[in-house]
């Protein structure tokens, strides 16, 4: 019984309830990952990038997201080539994580729309990506990201999208 | 919905086809109908998807992941029921807008169709919707390379065509 009461005010205090939905504080959590120099710290809290395995590094005040090779990723089974939609998952939530950290959020932000070009199939190897928020106004960004994955100079994919952001 | 009469049910092909894409197994993606015409793919909810933990909404890659299935897989049907042929077409480009989260705890539908198959480009277009397609979750309009009927393996085109003769 005490346990159960326990557990219930660690879930309330680092803000899990009952049906797994997390209340976010998305500042703390930034400020913490900044702390930490830890920025997968965000990611932790995002089930779907857990689902891929996506990873984040920093490198002074470039983010670099990867996403390692990964069996369930794989759309085609010919090549074999990573799905499509993962990598433009990937790519949508590499963009989320670079408007939480460079932009102050207190939300996370709102995908619009978002248009992804491929150039070349995602081989079964690891992938990077990066992005850059071409504009940033009052209540919608813009952000381009690039993918690629033994050379930055040959991408796989490259996208575009707005956010909302309040 | 039902496909026209003058549309073979493509409907077994279709789910084979998606059942051979791991990323889809994944998913749990089912096809719940297809035709040379259009496809409708229901894709569940899992938490696993979810990508604002505070509302439990899934993740909008997962939708262009369902998007992107649907578009291409009609893309399949097109061909199959134009040309008696098999052709695995990837993607050029998709764009995806969203007009609103997807309900959590509720299946979301991909229905696509491919609009125009010339003979090295196919053009696509799909809604996401969960409980009317009049109120849709997401639209999507896509372009998909097309390429040599040599290019898929004999063991994929086995497992696509199941065996059977069902549509010799």
């Amino acid at each position: 019984m005490l346990d159960k009461k326990q557990e219930l005010a660690e879930s309330i205090q680092d803000g899990s309830t009952k049906d797994g939905c997390d209340k976010l504080d998305v500042k703390s959590i930034v400020k913490k990952a900044k702390e930490l120099n830890d920025f997968g710290h965000l990611l932790e809290h995002v089930p779907y990038a857990k689902f891929i395995g996506m990873a984040v590094e920093r490198f002074g005040d470039e983010l670099v997201f990867k996403l390692p090779a990964k069996e369930d990723n794989i759309g085609n089974p010919i090549l074999p080539a990573l799905h499509g939609g993962v990598i433009a998952g990937f790519m949508e939530m590499s963009a989320i994580v670079q408007l939480m950290v460079f932009m102050q959020a207190t939300k996370v932000p709102k995908v619009v729309d978002f248009s992804i070009d491929y150039l070349r199939a995602g081989y079964h190897k690891d992938s990077f990506a990066e992005c850059k928020i071409t504009r940033q106004g009052r209540r919608v960004a813009n952000v381009s990201i690039n993918c690629w994955q033994t050379n930055r100079k040959h991408l796989i994919a490259t996208a575009r999208a707005h956010f909302l952001i309040d | 919905m039902s496909a026209s009469s003058e549309h073979y049910s493509l409907t077994a092909m279709a789910s084979r086809f998606v059942d051979q894409l791991t990323q889809c197994r994944k998913l749990k993606l089912k096809v719940l109908e297809a035709s040379g015409k259009q496809v409708l793919i229901e894709l569940p909810y899992d938490e696993q998807l979810v990508g604002y933990p505070d509302t439990g909404v899934i993740h909008g890659g997962v939708i262009t992941t369902l998007m992107d299935t649907a578009s291409g897989c009609a893309v399949v049907c097109s061909i199959f029921d134009k040309f008696r042929l098999l052709e695995i077409s990837p993607t050029l480009d998709l764009r995806v807008d969203y007009m609103k989260p997807a309900e959590p705890h509720k299946p979301v539908y991909g229905f696509a169709e491919c609009y125009k198959l010339s003979s090295s480009v196919a053009f696509t277009r799909a809604i996401a919707y969960q409980d009317s397609i009049d109120d849709p979750i997401a639209h999507a309009v896509g372009s998909f390379m097309r390429i040599s009927p040599e290019m898929v393996g004999d063991e994929f085109r086995q497992a696509l065509m199941g065996g059977g003769d069902e549509y010799a």
